[in-house]
């Protein structure tokens, strides 16, 4: 995973809240064995409407998405976060996410930073005053800078280190594989298994 | 052990813990389908990491399947399914393809075989994932970096949920189902409502559910945004599992039983939130909008979004009205469907689909609706046609299918066109959910087959008594 430690990149407003996990990638675009390509189906269905924010050339190269609350609620499809990413965008800011979306974004290096309602609502207005301006997020200060605006956001501690080192979970977690075989060894029989092991 | 019975499963399930550090979770079962498990078995390969427990995990094709006879035809859903099964090979994991005896929707597979039990950490790249919470089990959906986090090392990193009570006392009405209460507890709490919470469904009317109608109310958790939703164990949970394929026996049963019994939420544990609903006052409940929060009971109409205080949701409220081509003050039983879809790991269960073929039953499906019914699974579909189910589904002029996913998420063939409109046992009302501009409204089986007899939305109390089988006869 690369590290993130801070970016700049130009803010998209999305004026909308409880953006689910079907809105961010249709099921339809889910078919593919890879992690790459998704770019395509971000946000299809609004992306039909010539209005749309994305359709919008002044936002083109957007990389610091900025949406209302509940953002990622839905189905657990990780293809949301590929799909922001494919797209160009690193960043994520609103004042609530959904728990699977953040967890899926922290595993691949897509921050989600939480800020007030507030915040949200004066990136929103900045960003759509000044169409194309640039935000940054600065992740070991945890500091977002638009314009006049600096706002505190906040990341969970060890979601943020992960970050800041770009540590892979699962090397982090088979350090501990002698714990998990001593686990193993004191599971109760009447467990079921699949399978003969 | 004082603590609520999420926090008990959880401690018992702790390999590692450390400050500041999430806690490293052993896994006991890991389900998988052919939609977020491709990417998770191309990153063990690049880093040559074999899958540590194979016999605990349980592949299934479900998503993308077609429901009708025949191969696949999509080449994109084919090569999911191929893909699939060439990992499933490759890393020695059992399989139920497509055909096979045991094939079905991941979460009611995982029940039937009694693999789902008490006091186990279930997970699965799919939200509904909740679903085995019924037997009072932690269970959650994943995305495709913690599927192959699983099968790498059969743990998880978490840092520990908090607990919700939602207790549903009281009795329910005649006709008021499991969809009905969980509808309900999602329009009271909203869809972000249960966020970083795993709800423990208690009271009376959650102890007189069936283990099937606890899995609808499970499974529909991640619906008002929780990670989880779980019952605590009891007789009935004990008595449904007891002789299948892969329940303990003997002495080993008396060993789990034992343990299931201390799987209990301690009386002096304290919850991090309490929702208290009455059972009584509810009614038959269904959705209006485009999120599964924005649900109203079946007497009610169409709300008005100029009377919603809060602004964002009016806004909401007033999109999704436009994206549902529907009017404010509209009552619900007025609204008419094109189409009826009961199935799903919501309601794809036999007792799901003997309630609504017991609606059906001398009845017909009204002109112009085309009405779905999907099996969970081809042991549910087995049961149902040895009660001669899928006989009066037929007889009443619905079409009998094979079992899937299908139109609950429309990756398969089976769709909704734009702005046709739906009653569906299904648990998302998202736009385009059940196909590009397709009008969900979320529905139980009861409501489902009701809606299908008479074309708007109702209640099998709304429909003309049947003739008596006296009258009828001779």
């Amino acid at each position: 995973m690369e590290a993130f430690t801070s970016h700049t990149g130009i803010g998209v407003p999305l004026r909308r809240s409880n953006v689910d996990t079907d809105q961010i990638i249709p099921a339809e675009y889910l078919k593919r064995v890879t992690k790459s390509g998704f770019e395509d189906g971000l946000f299809a269905a609004w992306r039909r409407d010539d209005s749309f924010i994305l359709n919008n050339a002044d936002y083109a190269g957007g990389s610091v998405l900025v949406a209302g609350p509940d953002f990622g609620t839905g189905s657990s499809r990780e293809h949301a976060v590929w799909a922001l990413m494919n797209y160009g965008f690193r960043v994520v800011i609103s004042s609530r996410f959904a728990d699977i979306f953040r967890g899926n974004s922290g595993k691949q290096g897509l921050l989600t930073a939480v800020v007030s309602q507030d915040d949200v609502e004066l990136l929103w207005k900045y960003l759509e005053n000044e169409p194309g301006a640039s935000v940054t997020v600065d992740l070991a200060s945890r500091t977002i800078t638009a314009g006049d605006i600096v706002a505190g956001f906040e990341v969970d501690d060890y979601t943020r280190w992960r970050l800041l080192e770009g540590l892979d979970d699962i090397g982090l977690t088979l350090r501990h594989e002698p714990d998990i075989t001593a686990y193993e060894g004191n599971r109760p029989a009447f467990k079921p298994v699949v399978a003969p092991g | 052990m004082a603590g609520t019975l999420a926090e008990k499963i959880w401690a018992d399930h702790v390999v590692r813990s450390a400050e500041g550090e999430p806690d490293i979770l052993y896994i006991d079962l890991h389900l998988i389908h052919e939609v977020t498990s491709p990417q998770a078995f191309d990153g063990l390969r690049l880093a040559g990491r074999p899958v540590r427990r194979p016999d605990l995990t349980l592949a299934t094709e479900d998503h993308n399947v077609p429901t009708t006879p025949g191969p696949i035809t999509d080449p994109v859903s084919l090569t999911q399914v191929e893909t699939l099964r060439r990992n499933c090979e490759e890393f020695g994991v059992t399989i139920y393809p497509m055909g096979d005896a045991e094939q079905g929707i991941v979460h009611v597979v995982g029940p039937q075989l009694g693999l789902t039990q008490p006091g186990m950490t279930i997970v699965c790249g799919d939200s509904h994932t909740s679903t085995h919470g019924a037997f009072g089990a932690l269970a959650f959906g994943i995305g495709t970096s913690e599927v192959e986090h699983v099968l790498a090392t059969q743990t998880l990193p978490l840092k520990p949920f908090k607990t919700m009570a939602v207790n549903v006392d009281g009795d329910l009405a005649d006709g008021v189902t499991a969809k009905d209460i969980i509808l309900a507890v999602i329009a009271k709490i909203g869809t972000g409502g249960g966020q970083g919470y795993v709800l423990e469904y208690r009271g009376e009317a959650i102890r007189n559910l069936s283990m099937e109608a606890r899995m609808t109310v499970c499974n529909m958790s991640i619906e008002a945004g929780a990670r989880a939703g779980l019952i605590a164990p009891d007789r009935t949970t004990y008595d449904y599992l007891q002789g299948r394929d892969h329940a303990p026996t003997g002495a080993e049963w008396e060993a789990a039983v034992g343990y299931w019994e201390t799987l209990r939420t301690h009386d002096d544990a304290v919850f991090d939130a309490v929702v208290d609903i009455d059972a009584a006052t509810l009614t038959p409940f269904v959705t209006w909008g485009t999120n599964p929060g924005q649900g109203a009971p079946l007497g009610a109409s169409v709300p008005d979004p100029a009377l919603i205080p809060d602004e964002t949701e009016a806004r909401a409220a007033e999109a999704a009205l436009a994206y549902m081509g529907l009017t404010a003050g509209t009552p619900l039983r007025e609204i008419a469907v094109d189409t009826v879809f009961v199935g799903s790991c919501t309601n794809g269960r036999i007792e799901d689909l003997r309630a609504a073929a017991a609606v059906l039953k001398g009845r017909k499906v009204a002109d112009g609706v085309r009405m779905l019914v999907v099996p969970g699974s081809a042991r549910v579909r087995l049961e149902a046609e040895a009660e001669g189910l899928g006989e009066v589904f037929e007889a009443a002029g619905a079409e009998w299918r094979l079992p899937g996913c299908s139109m609950c998420l429309a990756m398969n063939p089976d769709k909704l066109a734009p702005q046709e409109r739906s009653a569906s046992t299904s648990n998302r009302n998202f736009e385009g959910r059940q196909g590009k501009g397709g009008r969900t409204h979320l529905v139980s089986p009861l409501v489902a087959a009701a809606t299908a007899v008479r074309g708007t939305l109702s209640s099998p109390a709304d429909l003309a008594p049947l003739a008596t089988a006296t009258g009828e006869e001779h």
